[in-house]
């Protein structure tokens, strides 16, 4: 009998070890497998000069993929600009102002936005947001667009991100100590102080990281972007040009022209960057996160 | 401001929700000596604190009737500024809870929230007191590292001179004592009675021994009732009620 659970517990721990390792391992064959498909690409030209160049010609054998990584940045950095604050502002007012039943109210809703399909949030993008800017918001700037542009791929991720960032950083901020609030309180600070010195600075590492995630998901999205982006590689001008962001790129033409020569090496360099990009990010998140450790606690 | 008494409750009633907590406090606590608050856990003792510098009512669902008046100002009038009350109640919690900042900065946080700008005058708020709590001999080195990596009863004396820094007219003490070894328990007791001639001292604590080692007068709370109060010497050898002499004799815990 004894033997049997002796058995089962060496089972269990080696299977459990097995199915970890295989999840690692799948994401490091992944990059592997993108490295192997790019590499024709990669001895024939220079990786640097091919990030530089604005020229996209297939059929000339031009890869310049600079538009798309210019077009990704942009359209990101305005869902970013957009989300982050405020995010953070809505996780603030859960967290600390709103009463429980308030909070216990909205939670579950704002989870229910980051579970919308993002395809629907892309024919919402093209029914109401590709309008809007359009018809109201380019003509008060003076500026014609089409409406496919930076501004409301934008518009689009932020709302999507939203409810991530607002989530993550809701949970870091409830998992402040109340006590630690209790301490400020009683050296007579307001309320906004106690949050601003205190809990927010608490809960940076945590919300440092629930923006990485936000970002990863804007930069990584596809389904939304392609549907208002305007899809168009030329390195953007301003935020009402068109742009074409990586994921887009692989998405419309991976399994087309493939009979073009490097093509299909092409496009999984493109993957390989999309994923350096959010890899780097991370890693460059997680650095500045212990620095700011070793000053705060 | 002179008076014999610090801070007066009268028939103080609390309620989380449909809990009744605190039934019909009418006290005064004496000024310029330690109060113990006295009681089995679930009693009310950390109520009736909280609810002396308003923290009772940053959370949910608690209600609040009655008055507490600290010396002759009325602690829950309308429009008056809950940052000036609480910043005349220093409070000490059962654990140390450093703010995420360096040494320095923690004792400094209060001062610098009440306009207290200039460096010299900030060094100095510091430097004495670290030393009223006996910390400064200890840290004066590394006053810019993080709070956290002092030892945990170093931590409450950090926290203890972090409230002393706001020059409260009280101080709060929500069983200081209880996450600390022997050593560091001593050190703060040791504090408590430097500091009494200068601050009215008002502590929870349901270790009687500590009670009897620190206090000049005691509340015995049972069931959110006021059962009896009165000098130590008194509570301890000669009390009035039944149930408080079983208490302090260890019959009912």
């Amino acid at each position: 009998m004894l033997r049997w659970r002796q058995w089962q517990e060496r089972i269990g721990r080696h299977l459990l070890q097995g199915i970890t390792l295989g999840c690692v391992l799948l994401a490091g064959l992944m990059i592997l497998g993108l490295l192997l498909k790019s590499w024709p690409l990669l001895q024939e030209q220079n990786l640097w000069s091919m990030l530089v160049s604005r020229d996209w010609r297939p059929h000339r054998g031009e890869f310049g993929y600079f538009p798309f990584l210019a077009g990704t940045l942009w359209v990101t950095g305005g869902a970013m600009l957009l989300a982050v604050p405020l995010a953070l502002l809505t996780a603030t007012y859960l967290s600390e102002y709103a009463s429980h039943r308030v909070c216990t109210l909205f939670k579950p809703l704002i989870d229910l936005l980051a579970g919308i399909p993002s395809v629907v949030y892309g024919v919402w993008g093209v029914l109401t947001i590709v309008p809007l800017v359009k018809n109201e918001v380019a003509p008060w700037f003076g500026r014609f667009t089409s409406g496919y542009c930076i501004l409301s791929a934008s518009l689009v991720l932020a709302v999507m991100t939203l409810p991530v960032i607002i989530h993550v950083s809701l949970e870091v901020m409830q998992a402040v100590p109340r006590e630690l609030r209790e301490s400020a309180l009683s050296l007579g600070a307001t309320r906004w102080q106690t949050v601003k010195k205190v809990v927010l600075r608490k809960a940076l590492p945590g919300l440092l990281a629930a923006n990485v995630l936000g970002f990863a998901r804007a930069f990584g999205e596809t389904m939304a972007v392609i549907m208002v982006a305007g899809n168009v590689a030329r390195v953007p001008g301003s935020i009402f040009d068109p742009a074409y962001p990586l994921p887009a790129l692989i998405a419309n033409n991976y399994g087309e022209m493939m009979s073009v020569p490097r093509y299909d090496a092409a496009l999984m360099l493109a993957a390989l960057l999309l994923l350096g990009v959010v890899l780097g990010f991370s890693v460059l998140s997680r650095l500045v996160l212990q620095r700011l450790q070793r000053r705060w606690r | 401001m002179t008076g014999e008494h610090v801070i007066h409750a009268r028939d103080l009633n609390v309620y989380y929700g449909q809990l009744h907590v605190l039934k019909d406090i009418t006290v005064a606590i004496p000024r310029s000596k330690i109060t113990a608050i006295i009681g089995p856990s679930g009693c009310g003792k950390s109520t009736l604190l909280r609810s002396f510098n308003r923290l009772l009512e940053t959370m949910d669902n608690v209600r609040l009737a009655g008055s507490v008046r600290l010396g002759p100002q009325d602690v829950y009038a309308p429009g008056v500024d809950v940052t000036l009350i609480r910043k005349k109640m220093g409070l000490l919690a059962q654990r140390p809870f450093p703010l995420p900042m360096s040494i320095y900065e923690n004792v400094a946080f209060g001062p610098r929230l009440h306009g207290i700008r200039n460096r010299r005058a900030l060094d100095r708020l510091v430097e004495d007191n670290l030393q009223l709590t006996g910390l400064w001999s200890e840290v004066r080195d590394r006053l810019h590292t993080p709070a956290v990596e002092l030892s945990i009863g170093q931590q409450q004396r950090l926290c203890l001179a972090r409230g002393l820094a706001v020059e409260p007219e009280v101080i709060l003490a929500d069983e200081p004592t209880s996450a600390l070894d022997p050593q560091s328990s001593r050190r703060i007791e040791e504090c408590f009675r430097h500091l009494k001639d200068r601050y009215s001292i008002v502590m929870v604590t349901h270790i009687l021994r500590q009670a009897r080692r620190l206090a000049d007068y005691i509340l015995f709370l049972y069931m959110g009732e006021l059962v009896e109060h009165g000098p130590a010497e008194q509570m301890f050898n000669a009390p009035r009620r039944e149930l408080t002499r079983e208490y302090v004799q260890g019959v009912i815990s």
